[in-house]
């Protein structure tokens, strides 16, 4: 048995290599082997064959927002199931955030999730850790231990930073790390008892709302920070015109910041929330139809590096309830790839190389992982993708462990149809 | 004359809702079918003596008033209309309720449903919390009765209801709402209604507690009252909602009453025969004083009097769509 696998006559979109065209794959031991016109010829006999006709042959997605839940939350997600669902949504490589229970924010807890995702052997799992120690913004985490005992980068994700000194020390503390800082990025105060987006809806519906502002100034200090001490920033799932604008401006000036964007900020409004279902509760909330524009428009002009779900499963006796009690953030593993295609590809705002780009290359680059490219030697994570399949999005097709999603019901166009990790065909759909 | 359950007639065929959730859902025409009928019981059933306040229109119905929020006047009003008509009413309130063990709405609301009954009543402080509930209930009126600061449509009604009755047509009069706006579910159902019925609204208030998203409705806001006042035929004066507010508006009710209060002397200033209501509780000092509250201009009374007839019209309406099967 020599382990190979080939993958033929398939459209092969590596942004990684400028590449865009129909060739054969080859993968053998785990690595890429050949690509191109000597992929077949060099295959061995017994290299199982995936017919690749018609579809997508790209870098395994990589997901650099995913909630996983464990260690505390098994109720809502477990780091199997939460994996399962990666594979099935296209993603080979995930992050998570550290806002477990408890928090990430000692080498132990990184080893556990390490162990949990290694035991589930389903995708890649890179845990991110507390800036602070036990989220708490108030004094720095071991932030070298965790950094050598794997932790990708650091977040203080669910909460923002209140605390300028704390998150300017941070910054120049991740210097001699080369690590990103990636930011959840609200002004708690501004936010208090915020249920939704504040604007017109918000109004009508007498629901209180979370302004704008309450991202933007903390968007604003925090490029001003990382300006000044020269330090990589990652504003995590941007939503506000205004943030995208500083964003921009930014990037203009030299500041080394990137951005990720949910697909639920490319595609749906505070309209939503007419219907009080908690399903469009999330945090950033749905903002107006402008900002979802700017969202988009920042997408396509590069502001935007990274689409990132913000995978957050609830259990559904937590979230189904009044919109007010129910907790934020919504399922987005196995929705991401087929709304991404439909709002950017098929609407012709983004090649399938630039979407590939936002949905593996420029997240492992951000990351710092060795992923999200299909050159010669390179690991052999790969999506197969069928951009024409259409299929609904209903509960018994979901691999996670919830189902909060505000999605369920919609017809889809896209999807993973192989999906491979490591050389191993782990998720097989054909 | 007499009027009884042969002699009333039936619920007009342009109602079909068996859930009362909001004003804004309803069109013009429904909103008028219930002010119809509202003031129908008004004179003819609780100001008629003959029929000595009652009609067996619900005789046999079981109506539950569900409320998670502290009420009196609310939940006596809905006691008292589903006992004029006939009906049982069963009170439950949070506080006694198994709430506190960790049941959720919808399981309250399930067990309620398997004892039988067909209305439910309910106030809560979830705005969206009676349609949840509503869409977990089959066959079974749902009537709300104030959801945070999204609706409070029974209120609404009586106080279009009241001003309908002392003003004739409600087409092209000023009714300012003043006060609280942002927390308040009475601005939000009396907004609605009054545009339905083609009357002006003005939301007047601190500029902290009113967003100038309202002028995307095409409701006219403003920040001063002392402005206003020559120029308004109805003011409907909103009490300061305390419980609802996450930081504080405005530096202290003295300030707010200096700025906002309904005295005489505002009063003076106003169209001689200006409107003045009041949703209650009222704050004697704070956004009324007591000679304008107890004075000639002022319905209070009159709509807490309304108030039991408008509720007799959304329970008898809404019931009606059930055991008719409308929806």
């Amino acid at each position: 048995m020599s382990n190979a696998l080939l993958i033929q006559n398939g459209r092969v979109v590596d942004p990684a290599q400028n590449l865009d065209q129909i060739a054969d794959l080859l993968i053998v031991d785990g690595k890429i082997a050949a690509l191109g016109a000597d992929a077949a010829s060099q295959a061995p006999e017994d290299a199982v064959k995936i017919d690749a006709t018609d579809k997508i042959v790209a870098p395994g997605l990589i997901d650099m927002h995913v909630h996983l839940r464990e260690p505390g939350g098994e109720d809502a997600e477990t780091v199997a199931t939460g994996t399962l669902a990666a594979l099935s949504g296209g993603f080979t490589s995930i992050a998570c955030p550290p806002n477990t229970n408890p928090p990430i924010d000692s080498p132990a807890t990184v080893a556990l999730v390490r162990e949990l995702a290694e035991s589930a052997r389903h995708c890649n799992v890179y845990p991110m850790c507390c800036i602070s120690k036990g989220r708490k913004g108030e004094e720095l985490a071991e932030l070298g231990i965790l950094f050598e005992s794997g932790a990708v980068a650091c977040s203080d994700d669910g909460s923002g930073i209140e605390d300028s000194e704390l998150m300017r020390r941070a910054l120049e503390y991740c210097l001699m790390f080369d690590k990103p800082i990636l930011c959840h990025e609200e002004s708690a105060p501004l936010a208090k008892g915020g249920v939704m987006h504040e604007g017109l809806v918000s109004t009508v519906l007498g629901l209180r709302g979370i302004p704008a502002e309450a991202e933007d100034v903390m968007v604003t200090r925090d490029l001003t920070l990382a300006e000044s001490v020269g330090a990589r920033v990652h504003i995590m799932h941007i939503s506000t015109k205004g943030a995208v604008a500083a964003v921009r401006r930014a990037k203009a000036r030299g500041v080394r910041v990137t951005a990720e964007v949910a697909p639920h900020h490319l595609t749906l409004t505070d309209e939503e929330l007419r219907s009080f279902e908690s399903n469009f509760k999330m945090n950033p909330p749905l903002r107006s139809r402008e900002h979802v524009d700017a969202c988009i428009a920042g997408l396509v002009d590069g502001t935007i590096d990274a689409i990132a779900t913000d995978h957050a499963p609830h259990a559904p006796e937590k979230k189904d309830r009044e919109i007010n009690v129910a907790p934020f953030g919504i399922v987005g593993l196995e929705s991401a790839l087929p709304l991404a295609i439909e709002t950017l590809v098929d609407s012709g705002l983004l090649t399938w190389s630039q979407l590939i780009e936002k949905m593996s290359l420029n997240p492992a680059r951000i990351l710092g992982i060795a992923k999200g490219t299909l050159a010669v030697g390179a690991d052999a994570d790969v999506v197969v993708i069928d951009p024409t399949l259409e299929w609904d999005f209903v509960e018994s097709e979901m691999r996670s462990k919830s189902k909060n999603s505000p999605y369920l019901g919609r017809r889809m166009k896209g999807r993973a149809v192989a999906t491979i990790v490591a050389g191993e065909l782990r998720f097989d759909r054909r | 004359m007499l009027y009884t359950k042969e002699n009333w007639g039936p619920v007009p065929s342009g109602w079909t809702r068996r859930r009362l959730l909001g004003l804004q859902e309803l069109s013009s025409e429904e909103l008028t079918i219930l002010l119809d009928l509202a003031d129908r019981f008004r004179k003819n059933v609780l100001d008629n003596p003959e029929n000595a306040r009652k009609i067996s229109l619900l005789n046999g119905k079981a109506i539950v008033n569900l409320f998670f929020e502290n009420s009196t006047r609310t939940r006596v009003s809905f006691g008292l209309a589903g006992r004029r008509l006939g009906a049982d009413v069963i009170e439950f309130s949070a506080a006694t309720s198994s709430l506190s063990k960790g049941e959720t709405l919808v399981d309250t609301a399930q067990n309620i449903l398997a004892m039988g009954v067909d209305a439910v009543v309910v106030r809560h402080g979830c705005p969206g919390a009676p349609r949840l509930l509503a869409q977990n209930l089959e066959n079974c009126a749902v009537v709300n009765a104030g959801d945070g600061a999204h609706e409070h449509p029974t209120q609404g009604l009586l106080d279009v209801l009241t001003m309908r009755q002392r003003l004739g047509s409600l087409e092209g009069k000023t009714v300012a709402i003043v006060g609280d706006i942002a927390h308040s579910r009475v601005a939000r159902s009396n907004v609605f209604a009054l545009q339905k019925l083609g009357a002006k609204p003005i939301v007047c208030g601190p500029s902290t507690l009113v967003s100038p998203h309202w002028a995307e409705l095409g409701v006219e806001y403003a920040y001063s009252l002392d402005e206003i006042l020559p120029r308004v035929d109805v003011f409907n004066l909103l009490r300061i909602q305390l419980e609802r507010q996450v930081v504080r508006p405005f530096p202290s009710l003295a300030e707010y009453a200096h700025l906002y209060a309904m005295n005489a002397e505002r009063l003076a200033r106003c169209k001689k025969d200006v409107l003045v209501l009041a949703p209650g509780p009222i704050n004697r000092g704070v956004e009324i004083t007591p000679e304008v509250a107890d004075g000639p201009h002022s319905a209070i009374l009159d709509q807490v009097t309304n108030g039991v007839a408008v509720r007799m019209a959304a329970l008898w309406a809404t019931l009606t769509a059930v055991a008719e099967r409308r929806f």
